[in-house]
Parts: C-alpha cells; sequence; structure tokens
C-alpha cells in the first residue's frame, strides 16, 4: 500500500511534476471542452493543421528574439482565420485547402529555421512536447489563453450549439453565424497553443480529439461529452506522465498512448452496451 | 390584441387589391428576385401574399425555387431585386414574428444535442452573451413537442430518431418560436400518410390560431386537400389563388413543364402524369425529397 502511494504520489515531490501535472490539468480541461465541438464538427483535419502551422510563428519568434509561445499563437489564429475563409467562399474542396495551407505555413517553419545552423533544445521542446520542462510562466500562459477559451464558450453556448446544428435557421434567427464560424476555429487554434508547449505540435492534436472521441462513444449530449472528456484527458495525462516518470520513457507519447487506449476500452464498452441493451425501446418510431 | 379569428379569416381571392396589402397579410411578397452568384436568378419577379390565419401551399417541381424563395424571403440570400415583409416589416427587423422549418437535409442531426434542446433554439430572441434559457423558454418548448406528440423524446439524442419524428422536431421548434408566420420547407417529404395526417391537424389548429402558414411542398393532393390557397412556382409565380382555382391542368402543366391531368372529386385530388418523360402517378403525389 505504501509503495503503490509512494509510486502515485512520489513524482510530486518534484517541482517540475507539479507543474507538470497543473498545466495538464488546464490542458485536459480546455481541449475536453473545445474538441467535443473539434470531432463534431469535422475539425480534426483543422486541428491538426493549425499545430503544424504554429511552427511557422515558432521559427519566426525565435529567430527575431520574440517570445516563442507569442509566435505561436500570432501564427495559429493567422491560420485559424485563414482555415475559416477556406470554409466560407475556397473554390477547392475544404480539406484540400487546408492541406495547403498547412504545408505552405510549416514549410515556412522550417525554412526560418533552416537558416540557424543550431538546433536549440527550446525549439525542439515545441515539435515534440516537453512537460517536464514547462516553466511558470508558461504555466501562467495556458492558464490565461484557456480561461478566455472557457469564457467565450460559456458566453455564447446557445449561439454556438445553434450554429453548429443548424446554421441557417440561426442565421434566419438573427444569430452572427459567419462571426461564431471564423471564432470557432480560432478557439480551436488558441486551443491547440495552450497545449503546444507540453504537448508539442506534433501530438498536440490528440488531445483535441482522443478524449472526446472516446466520450462521444458513451454519452450524447454536448455538456456530458465534454465533462467524461475531460476526466478522460486527466486520466491520460496522469497515467502517461507515472508511466513516463517510472519508465523513463517521454511523457507526451505516454499520455497520448494511454488516452489511445482509452478510446479502445469505450468503444469495446460502447460496442458489448449496444448489444447488451438492443432494446424495441431505442428503435425509432412512426 | 388577437381579433376573433372570423374577423382575419380573410377568403383567397385573386388578384389581391395593393390596398390590402398592409395588415391582414403576415407576408407580402412584391416584385423578389434572387439566386446564386454567376448564374441566372432562380426565382424572378416573385409577387404573392399569405393572408392571416390561412394555409398557403408553395408548389412546384424539384428546382423550382421554391427553397431559394424562403430564403431569400428570410434574407438568407440577398435578393438581387424586390423585397419581404412581414406583417408591414422587413422580414430582418420582425424576427420575432417569423419561425422557418429548414428541410431536414439542412441540419447536422449527428450533432450531440437533445431533442428538447433543439426545440428551445426555436425561443432564441436576441444575441445576449450569457444568456440561458429561462423556465418559459423551457414551458414553451415542451408544449411545442407535446404537440407533435414528441414529449416523451425530449431527452433523446436527435440523431436517433427516424425522418419523420427529425421533421416533427423541426415543426416543435418552429412552433415553441410562437411566431404568428411559419415558413415550412417541405415538411411532408417522405412521410407516412398518418403522420402526415396528423401535421396537417397541427397546421390547421395553428392556422385557427391566427398563424398563417406558407408550406413548400410537391405533394399536389396535401394542397389540395388541406391548403387555403396555393401557389404554383416555377422561378416565377405562375398561379395563385384558391387551391380549387389554382390547380388546374392548364396551370399545372405549365408549373411542373408537363401535361398534367387534374381530377378534382370531393376529398382528394387525383392527378394523372401524362409527360413525355414519364408515367408517373406517384413521383407528384408521393412527395420525394428536395425542391
Amino acid at each position: 500500500m505504501a509503495e503503490l502511494a509512494e509510486w502515485v504520489l512520489g513524482p510530486y515531490d518534484f517541482t517540475f511534476m507539479r507543474r507538470a501535472l497543473l498545466v495538464l490539468a488546464i490542458i485536459s480541461v480546455v481541449s475536453g471542452v473545445v474538441g467535443a465541438f473539434v470531432i463534431h464538427k469535422g475539425l480534426a483535419f483543422s486541428g491538426d493543421a493549425l499545430a503544424h502551422s504554429t511552427l511557422a510563428g515558432v521559427a519566426v519568434a525565435f529567430v527575431s528574439g520574440m517570445n516563442v509561445s507569442l509566435g505561436a499563437l500570432g501564427a495559429a489564429i493567422v491560420t485559424a482565420l485563414g482555415i475559416a475563409w477556406t470554409r466560407d467562399r475556397a473554390r477547392v474542396s475544404y480539406d484540400t485547402a487546408i492541406g495547403i495551407l498547412f504545408v505552405a505555413m510549416f514549410s515556412i517553419g522550417v525554412l526560418v529555421l533552416s537558416t540557424r545552423q543550431s538546433y536549440t533544445p527550446d525549439l525542439f521542446s515545441f515539435v515534440f512536447g516537453d512537460i517536464l520542462g514547462i516553466s511558470r510562466s508558461d504555466v501562467l500562459g495556458a492558464a490565461i489563453l484557456g480561461l478566455a477559451v472557457l469564457v467565450f464558450l460559456a458566453a455564447f453556448s446557445r449561439e454556438l450549439l445553434f450554429v453548429a446544428y443548424d446554421p441557417l435557421m440561426a442565421r434566419a434567427t438573427g444569430v452572427p453565424t459567419r462571426f461564431f464560424e471564423y471564432a470557432m476555429v480560432v478557439v480551436v487554434g488558441v486551443a491547440v497553443v495552450v497545449a503546444l508547449k507540453a504537448i508539442g505540435i506534433v501530438l498536440v492534436n490528440a488531445m483535441l480529439i482522443i478524449p472526446p472521441a472516446a466520450a462521444s462513444l458513451l454519452v450524447t449530449r454536448l455538456p456530458r461529452i465534454m465533462l467524461l472528456a475531460i476526466v478522460f484527458a486527466i486520466a491520460s495525462s496522469v497515467i502517461g506522465m507515472h508511466l513516463s516518470f517510472h519508465l523513463g520513457v517521454a511523457a507526451s507519447p505516454a499520455i497520448v498512448i494511454v488516452a489511445c487506449a482509452i478510446f479502445v476500452a469505450a468503444l469495446i464498452a460502447s460496442r458489448w452496451r449496444r448489444t447488451a441493451a438492443e432494446s424495441p425501446e431505442l428503435g425509432a418510431v412512426a | 390584441m388577437r381579433e376573433p379569428i372570423s374577423a382575419l379569416h380573410v377568403p383567397a381571392r385573386e388578384p389581391l387589391a395593393p390596398e390590402h396589402a398592409h395588415g391582414q397579410f403576415a407576408l407580402v411578397v412584391r416584385d423578389l428576385t434572387a439566386g446564386y452568384d454567376r448564374q441566372p436568378p432562380a426565382i424572378e419577379g416573385i409577387n404573392l401574399r399569405v393572408p392571416i390565419g390561412e394555409i398557403v401551399g408553395l408548389i412546384g417541381p424539384n428546382g423550382a425555387g421554391k427553397s431559394t424563395l424562403f430564403k431569400a424571403i428570410l434574407g438568407l440570400i440577398r435578393p438581387t431585386r424586390g423585397e419581404a415583409l412581414a406583417f408591414g416589416r422587413p422580414v430582418a427587423k420582425a424576427r420575432d414574428q417569423v419561425a422557418y422549418m429548414p428541410q431536414i437535409e439542412e441540419v447536422d442531426w449527428a450533432f450531440p444535442v437533445s431533442v428538447l434542446d433543439v426545440v428551445l433554439m426555436g425561443r432564441y430572441g436576441r444575441f445576449r452573451p450569457f444568456a440561458r434559457w429561462t423556465r418559459g423558454d423551457r414551458e414553451a418548448a415542451l408544449d411545442a413537442l407535446a404537440r407533435v406528440q414528441l414529449e416523451r423524446f425530449a431527452h433523446r439524442q436527435v440523431g436517433q430518431l427516424s425522418g419523420g419524428q427529425r421533421r416533427r422536431v423541426l415543426m416543435a421548434r418552429a412552433i415553441a418560436r410562437g411566431a404568428r408566420l411559419l415558413l415550412l420547407d417541405e415538411p411532408f417529404a417522405g412521410l407516412d400518410a398518418a403522420v402526415q395526417h396528423d401535421l396537417i391537424q397541427i397546421l390547421d389548429q395553428l392556422a385557427h390560431e391566427g398563424t398563417a402558414i406558407l408550406v413548400a411542398t410537391h405533394d399536389l393532393s396535401c394542397v389540395a386537400n388541406s391548403c387555403d390557397e396555393a401557389i404554383c412556382l416555377n422561378r416565377r409565380v405562375i398561379a395563385q389563388g384558391p387551391s380549387a382555382d389554382v390547380l388546374t391542368a392548364e396551370v399545372l402543366t405549365e408549373t411542373f413543364q408537363r401535361h398534367l391531368l387534374a381530377v378534382p372529386r370531393q376529398d382528394t385530388l387525383r392527378v394523372v402524369v401524362d409527360g413525355p418523360a414519364e408515367r408517373n402517378e406517384r413521383g407528384l403525389l408521393g412527395g420525394g425529397e428536395g425542391g
């Protein structure tokens, strides 16, 4: 028993582990809530594109000596507006356009970095995530951005639901639909930046899609999906971090692997539940 | 504020003098022309009126511009010419008096919202941050659900419903708005006769309460039996007036670009298609999707 307690609590003797836990909790809440929209509005590819495009901002900020996180935020917002514009009125198909936008931004990032000889760990941490290297200001930044996202979603929950479900009727009723369609992609971009430093460009999208996807297999209403996604994200984070600490493996992929395992478990549970509860009551009438 | 229904119930007639345009009409559309980018207008020079307390059927073949007309009335696409007035005001300024039921294909049924969530959307009023639904909104939504006999499905995810139930949910949402003008786009498509009958009864009752209803459909028998007036549309208005007067062989042939034989009876209107493309009686009467 004491050993288990040591296994669970021991790591938190270290400041960097406490900080990691805190930032992962923030990431879990923000990704759980935003991710529920991401997977149900077909924004998963956009999330990945937003993540990769931040490299352009990171690279430009790094080379010009500015704050790297702010650079990432700027790139994410610019890309988000580009994606939203593309959805709104592009002449090519949506995923083609995003595919182009995404590689263009990523290429700018790599191009700018290639002008520098040294590939510093600071930059490396943005690409693959550096959860144990989170600073106090990183936690503060994530908390501020996360709070901004949550306040926005809470303020406009009715409108966002309406626009997501039935944009035509929403517009006919006087909801500024276009504003919310753009805003939602920007929100996804900000959520990506919240998790970027800890999880890394390559894997950050996993936090946005895997926990809500697992939750959606088990519950059917948006608020419940969000809550369960947060629980799954926190569980993945804590378990993944312990695996990383005790086995000496990289934290970010460990967290993603645990999240995937939870998704598979949810998939099995939902299938099992469906076969068990295949009752006529569930069948549609009329 | 409402006058007795008998006083409001304007008998259908045609043509309607312009001085009648205000007060008695829930919807007045004048010279409305609209369409999509770089294409010829989908509807042209539309003039029509929907009297208070009446059900008006808007019929026409697929691609006749029924949905476009609705969208232009609602301001969802910008008309290139003309205007639409609800109760004497531009529709954009009378949104709380207008409810719209889109075709079910326009809606994301996979989105994780409950039936009650959807019906509550009908109660949406003004853009106000941090606003929540009130108890009154909830009661109106549940009342509307009861009216379409779906109250026991209130907490079900909308994606679990059948096609007929989905249409009833959207109709409940339109009813929950408490609007005096309903625009319904293909509410009967794909419904079996019994459910269709139930929906028509609901509409009848709403009309008796003074609601004006414009129903787009390509179900001729429904218009013949249940609508006070009919409007035949094929890019422009071919004819408007009492259903019995409008649904003639000539008008229908012009509307559907096909030779139709209308055989009015006491209780039903039988339509026989005699066109070059196909001999198909059910195609028009059965009412498929789209418009």
